[in-house]
């Protein structure tokens, strides 16, 4: 299933942030973050805890199931009177949840996550980037595999020279994407799809920010 | 009046390039000195592009250098720093001042250099930018547009004989030749006999290939670009012969150890020429090329 990877905000990040900010009301989310660990029921209550020993003041908190779901609003709506007296909402949600909560709320709210990447879960507490949303799939000719987010430079066309054993050349811990690639399309037999020219990228698929209108027949 | 690379490349006659860095500021002197030093003794001289993804003074700003001192300028061109209408407009630029060689790369990742924090570009890759110059050539843009004067260069891209896996580069070689890559310089190569046999079947491409010697100046060295430097591999006999060397002529070692390579080069015929990469101790390449009976 598609995720939104979370990291914390570093503590002083967050300090600054909550400058000002005395009376907050703290939301979760019970979908991704909750897997990644960064603001589930138990790192709500962790930054509860850590907020008052900071001297602030908590007026209430709350793990919602889905934050990016419109059904966050009519949830949120229940807690209320607790939302009511803080001065600004503090979001342990992706990026998603947060803006979602913001549009659906009149308060401040400040993010206590850093949306990383989108991705899935490949391994216990390993999450692993899948798509960029490129607007322009490529995986057709590359065996399935995505050079375009897991090659560190986006390369198209094969390799760069800094590949190392199959590892990529920013990270010894990240694979080489076009070697991964090349034993694919090798093992198919299909190597001549590596072989093909690839055009420089129309980055103008969809220009930022992205807004589609479907026209339902 | 030097001759142009392009001629030198068609003569047959054994090349020689090597590579100048230029400054991390605005003092030109030692790289100024490095070109007076060696234009002459070398057909072409590497203007590198931010190497290892560390800002300097620009390749284009040193290959002008160049060329007011009378050498023959290679600009390298990396896809890290600029998206399609800069590298376009560098090009250009170039030819309009008399820079008629470049070298296409993609260029190491911003991570790797000292501003990684920076957004790498890569809008293009090596094969994407040789084929842009190659449209350029033909009197328009890479949208299409007609070019008001146009350009014509001598344009090269690398290779590393060395990678492991090597099938993965040797695609992206071939690309690159497709491409229109007029020569081919190496990344550094150590063992010759895996560099024969890495020609063998690449000289059916037909496209001159120039072997990339980096000067080693201790056994430490050659040890830390083995841990540390992708597709280069220092044989144990040469990290030996560094070591043995006497205390203060490790550097003497290396300036032998590249000479003897770049002879057993040439009188083997092995490819068409060297490329030195005499990384901080550009002053020494004429001592490189003695010790190769050049």
């Amino acid at each position: 299933m598609i995720r939104s990877i979370t990291q914390p905000k570093s503590d002083e990040e967050l300090d600054r942030l909550l400058d000002g900010f005395t009376r907050l009301f703290i939301v979760g989310c019970g979908t991704c973050v909750t897997m990644t660990n960064t603001g589930g029921v138990d790192q709500v209550e962790a930054m509860r805890k850590k907020l008052l020993e900071k001297g602030k003041l908590i007026t209430g908190h709350m793990v919602v199931p889905v934050a990016c779901d419109e059904l966050s609003y009519e949830i949120l709506e229940e807690q209320a009177d607790k939302i009511e007296p803080a001065e600004a909402l503090l979001i342990m949600t992706c990026a998603f949840g947060v803006q979602t909560i913001a549009s659906q709320l009149k308060k401040m709210v400040v993010p206590a996550l850093n949306t990383v990447f989108i991705g899935k879960e490949t391994g216990p507490g390993t999450f692993q980037q899948v798509c960029l949303q490129c607007g322009e799939c490529v995986i057709g000719e590359t065996g399935g595999l995505c050079p375009v987010t897991s090659c560190h430079k986006g390369l198209v066309n094969g390799p760069c020279g800094g590949t190392n054993n199959g590892k990529c050349e920013v990270d010894s811990n990240k694979d080489c994407v076009w070697t991964l690639i090349y034993n694919r399309l090798k093992e198919f037999d299909q190597l001549d799809l590596m072989r093909r020219y690839q055009k420089p990228k129309n980055y103008n698929v969809e220009p930022q920010p992205g807004k589609y209108v479907f026209n339902a027949i | 009046m030097v001759a142009s690379f392009k001629d030198v490349l068609k003569s047959g006659e054994f090349v020689i390039t090597a590579e100048v860095a230029p400054p991390k500021g605005t003092n030109l002197e030692s790289a100024k000195h490095h070109i007076e030093l060696l234009k002459d003794k070398v057909h072409a001289l590497n203007l590198t592009d931010h190497q290892s993804s560390v800002m300097r003074y620009p390749s284009l700003g040193t290959a002008l250098m160049v060329k007011e001192l009378g050498g023959e300028p290679i600009l390298q061109m990396t896809c890290r720093d600029r998206n399609r209408l800069a590298l376009q407009a560098d090009l250009l630029f170039a030819y309009s001042r008399g820079v008629t060689n470049v070298l296409c790369l993609t260029g190491d990742s911003v991570v790797v250099g000292d501003h990684k924090e920076a957004k790498g570009v890569f809008d293009l890759d090596s094969c994407q930018l040789l084929r842009t110059v190659r449209t350029l050539e033909k009197g328009y843009d890479l949208a299409g547009n007609q070019l008001d004067g146009g350009v014509k260069f001598c344009a090269g891209a690398i290779v590393t004989p060395e990678a492991n896996p090597l099938e993965p580069q040797l695609i992206k070689f071939e690309k690159k030749i497709e491409a229109g890559a007029d020569f081919i310089q190496t990344q550094a190569v150590y063992d010759l006999d895996n560099f024969k046999s890495f020609m063998e079947y690449a000289r059916p491409f037909g496209v001159k290939i120039l072997a990339g010697i980096i000067l080693l100046t201790s056994a430490g060295m050659a040890r830390f670009m083995n841990k540390n430097v992708p597709g280069v591999f220092v044989p144990p006999d040469l990290i030996e012969e560094m070591s043995a060397a006497p205390k203060g002529k490790a550097l003497s070692a290396g300036i032998k150890i590249a000479g003897r390579m770049i002879k057993r080069i040439k009188d083997e015929n092995i490819c068409e020429g060297v490329h030195i990469m005499a990384i901080g101790r550009e002053e020494t390449v004429p001592d490189i090329l003695a010790a190769a009976g050049l």
